[in-house]
């Protein structure tokens, strides 16, 4: 598939945030992406018109109930066999920050066994609590199953920004040790949180800025097409979004969060 | 919460009660959900919030949940 024909949809609904900017990075690669109010998606039933899927940041729903658990549990009930069909056509999907308490919530993640009824793990609110917004760095731990950072080498370092009250990564306390060894084995872990130097955060914060269980900071599913992350890839997509970008002494033109749009844009080139 | 995960508003909480003089263990924070059922019955009624919490309220990994059902038959 050539780039320009790749087709992306960014998802938006009351309360979402960063849609713009997660366009702005996909056209900039040169690729099609459209912001779509859900409505939209469930009235054309045109889901599967695209080859990616994005549900951006933000506070659906006002984050009612738990943060992503009602925009979830809507888009299953509204269109559920299409979501199905997305994944198992082996079509990639993101979640950043609320979108991965969305895809948490819808079961798509971590989804061991396929898309799961219940929530197998959750996004609870942060230890220490409070909203949190700051820049944080996040050491690539997948081994080429996850499609969205296929071009990143295993160990590297990025710096991106995190902001949220609810993204403390758990596991059931009696399935932690059991589900922990299955990311490993799968090679579904794909970030964790760490310094600069890439010394895991061991949950001190702020290096683990929300107290997630094994520093946890990104993960994907089992065929590697569905990941989320807390941390916001497309506000660290050009070198100027970061904070003392104007103190380095570096001066691309892009920052860490590129590597994960590019990494998609790859996969698509080549698996359609 | 479940036993065994932190609750960081609870042990926020606790802490400025202990602040103001109270002598407090511990404080678990949770929600209410006060849900007005249209049902035949109180079973029914319950086994219908049952659902509500497996589908939407209540997350299994960390959330414990109780269901009150009150009315009429």
């Amino acid at each position: 598939m050539k780039r320009e024909e790749i087709k992306v949809c960014i998802l938006r609904v009351g309360g979402t945030n960063c849609d713009a900017e997660t366009k702005t990075a996909f056209e900039d690669l040169g690729v099609q992406a459209q912001i779509l109010h859900v409505n939209e998606v469930v009235k054309r039933r045109n889901l599967l018109n695209y080859n990616a899927l994005v549900f951006p940041g933000g506070f659906s729903y006002g984050d009612y109930v738990r943060a992503g658990a009602i925009w979830a549990k809507w888009m299953l009930s509204k269109i559920g066999k299409e979501l199905e069909a997305f994944v198992e056509d082996g079509r990639p999907i993101l979640g950043i920050c609320n979108g991965f308490q969305v895809l948490v919530e819808a079961g798509l993640l971590p989804a061991f066994e396929g898309i799961s009824p219940y929530p197998e793990a959750a996004l609870a609110t942060n230890h220490p609590p409070g909203y949190n917004c700051r820049w944080v760095y996040i050491k690539h731990e997948n081994n080429g199953k996850c499609v969205f950072t296929i071009k990143i080498p295993k160990g590297k370092v990025l710096r991106m920004p995190v902001a949220h009250a609810e993204g403390r990564f758990l596991f059931a306390k009696e399935k932690e040790k059991q589900y922990l060894r299955r990311l490993y084995e799968n090679d579904q872990l794909v970030f964790r949180y760490c310094t600069k130097d890439g010394e895991y955060a061991e949950g001190h914060y702020p290096i683990n800025p929300n107290g997630s269980f094994h520093d946890i900071a990104g993960i994907c599913n089992p065929e590697g097409t569905v990941f989320g992350l807390m941390p916001h890839p497309e506000r660290a997509f050009y070198w100027w979004q970061q904070p003392d970008w104007t103190r380095q002494k570096l001066m691309p033109q892009y920052g860490d969060g590129k590597l994960i749009f590019e990494s998609l844009i790859d996969y698509l080139e080549k698996r359609f | 919460m479940k036993p065994g995960h932190s609750d960081p508003e609870g042990e926020t909480t606790a802490r400025l009660l202990r602040e103001l003089g109270y002598k407090v263990e511990e404080v678990g924070v949770s929600k209410v959900y006060n849900v007005v059922v249209l049902a035949d019955s109180k079973d029914e009624a319950l086994m219908k919030a049952e659902e509500m919490c497996k589908r939407l309220l209540a997350n299994p990994t960390k959330d414990n949940y109780t269901i009150l059902v009150e009315g009429e038959e």
